[in-house]
């Protein structure tokens, strides 16, 4: 690890400057910009945005969106990883599910949107699903690759030790796919930010998603920039909890069968 | 008299395709060391997949002790080629423990027997670490441990040391021949290494060349133990064995001109 300090220190220096450059040339555009309306300055969009913290409403609306990813991610989590085992270990199964599985994966939750507010209405219920429905076929499938790509050896070698089906799949199966069912949930975590907001946008007062689109109702497009920033931001701290956590806990499979992305 | 009978056994895979072994027959004495050498895709392999009980032959019967083979059995232990039977999210000990856990023994006797394995093949100090942390030849180490741990009667070795550094096989070798005296489990090994089939073997099999494969000929290795590797007795067995399966090589290589 010769110089991995100093090279980690050198990428920091890097972003840095490379952010500092963007956000000069932004600052210096905006000015000269012939309607300042539209393209608000980076001051500007960080005074309004502590403008809104101070009474509270950002707080409010970050919290929303973030409650709304949390519940919907973990339940689309949890469906995508049981329906991911089963169709992995059953072929039955499998045949039952897969096209619906390869069919709804290409349908974003936007599309549902209209159906889902007609069934559901518009309050909560309606914006979890559609984030657990944004989550649960990616986990799906990379479970169910995981499931499949169990290397022969582990399963012969536990059958020379005498294991039963049972204790094959729970001592060989699952923890041979965590690693997959972890890429599955990287990724589905990215899918959940980009939903919540159009989900925010069609039925909420409440959220980032609301926060951006009402910016034009005000006309104050400063609102749309702060709720863009924050969405990012949290899409960047999320997924480096989602990896912190994910390696301090679960390292142990973490490259267990050489895990592999599958969209 | 004989521990384990293969009678006639022809091998396909799958329904239609073609006859990889053809009328295999091999009788094993309880406790010897038998190397099977041959040609490469000779069906080496599936032969001890079939004793092991991961393939079933389309004709011909395994006994072991009198018994048919209906399936693996914690009697009949595989050491693979590949250390990738390992379980990366467990440490070697935990490895090592694996059969024990599945048989349902508790916790602190899994331990020292694990670690007692351990001991046995060197790896003493290494009980914390995972299989990505170990070299090739720690890694089949510990799957050498595995098999031993549960004192099953016979070990089915497939070309256990094939992917490993000439240095490392040597001193593995050299082991496994200290380990096999004392255990005295009647051991199944594959290679296509004369070397290490003179130096470790009671008996060497050659195989036929496939498709249709069969057993050509078994050579006695009357050599005193401990073995060394450099005496002239050893030389001569080695250009024996070359010679039988020299010829079988050859076939393989005639058949593939024709094809081109």
């Amino acid at each position: 690890m010769i110089g991995g300090k100093r090279s980690a220190g050198l990428r920091g220096l890097g972003y840095a400057v490379s952010i500092l450059v963007v956000l000069g040339l932004w600052q210096y555009l905006s000015r000269r910009a012939i309607i300042p309306l539209l393209f608000p300055s980076p001051l500007s969009t960080l005074h309004v945005g502590l403008e809104l913290a101070r009474k509270g409403q950002l707080q409010a609306d970050l919290w929303a969106s973030l409650g709304r990813i949390l519940a919907g991610f973990t339940l689309g989590s949890a469906v995508g990883v049981a329906a991911g085992i089963l169709m992995g270990a059953s072929r039955r199964v499998r045949l039952l599910l897969e096209p619906y599985l390869h069919f709804l994966r290409f349908l974003p939750a936007l599309a549902w949107i209209p159906a889902v507010m007609l069934w559901l209405g518009t309050g909560e219920g309606a914006k979890i699903a559609l984030l657990a429905y944004t989550t649960v076929f990616i986990v799906a499938l990379n479970t169910m690759v995981g499931v499949a790509r169990v290397p022969r050896n582990q399963v012969r070698a536990a059958r020379s030790f005498g294991a039963a089906r049972r204790q094959i799949f729970f001592l060989v199966t699952i923890p041979a796919t965590v690693a997959y069912m972890l890429t599955g949930m990287r990724l589905a975590m990215g899918n959940c930010f980009m939903t919540v907001v159009a989900a925010e946008l069609v039925a909420s007062d409440s959220g980032l998603g609301y926060l951006i689109f009402s910016s034009r109702q005000w006309m104050q497009t400063e609102l749309a920039f702060v709720g863009i920033f924050l969405l990012g931001f949290l899409g960047l701290i999320a997924d480096h909890m989602f990896r912190m956590t994910s390696t301090r806990l679960l390292w142990r499979y973490e490259g267990a069968s050489g895990s592999r992305t599958t969209r | 008299m004989a521990y384990i009978t293969f009678r006639g056994i022809d091998f396909r895979y799958g329904p239609k395709g073609p006859l990889t072994i053809r009328g295999f027959d091999l009788e094993l004495r309880r406790g010897e060391f038998f190397m099977l050498v041959g040609p490469s895709g000779c069906g080496k392999t599936t032969v001890l997949n079939i004793l092991a009980g991961f393939e079933a032959p389309t004709a011909g019967e395994v006994f072991v002790d009198g018994t048919p083979v209906p399936g693996p059995r914690r009697d009949r232990i595989v050491i693979f080629q590949e250390p990738d039977s390992l379980y990366p999210w467990l440490t070697a000990l935990e490895n090592v423990e694996f059969p024990l856990r599945v048989l349902g023994v508790g916790r602190s006797e899994r331990r020292a027997r694990a670690g007692e394995a351990l001991r046995l093949v060197g790896l003493r100090g290494h009980e914390t670490k995972h299989p990505g942390q170990l070299s090739g030849g720690m890694k089949q180490r510990v799957q050498i441990a595995r098999a031993l741990v549960l004192d099953a009667p016979i070990i089915l070795m497939d070309e256990p040391f094939g992917a490993l550094d000439a240095q490392t096989r040597i001193i593995l070798q050299d082991e496994l021949a200290q380990i096999a005296v004392r255990t005295r489990q009647t051991i199944l090994f594959i290679t296509h290494d004369i070397h290490e089939a003179i130096f470790l073997a009671d008996r060497i099999g050659v195989m036929t060349a496939g498709p249709e494969s069969a057993l050509k000929k078994v050579v006695e290795v009357e050599l005193p133990r401990p073995r060394t590797r450099g005496s002239a007795a050893f030389g001569e067995l080695y250009e024996h064995v070359h010679q039988i399966l020299s010829e079988e090589v050859r076939r393989v290589l005639r058949r593939e001109d024709s094809l081109l």
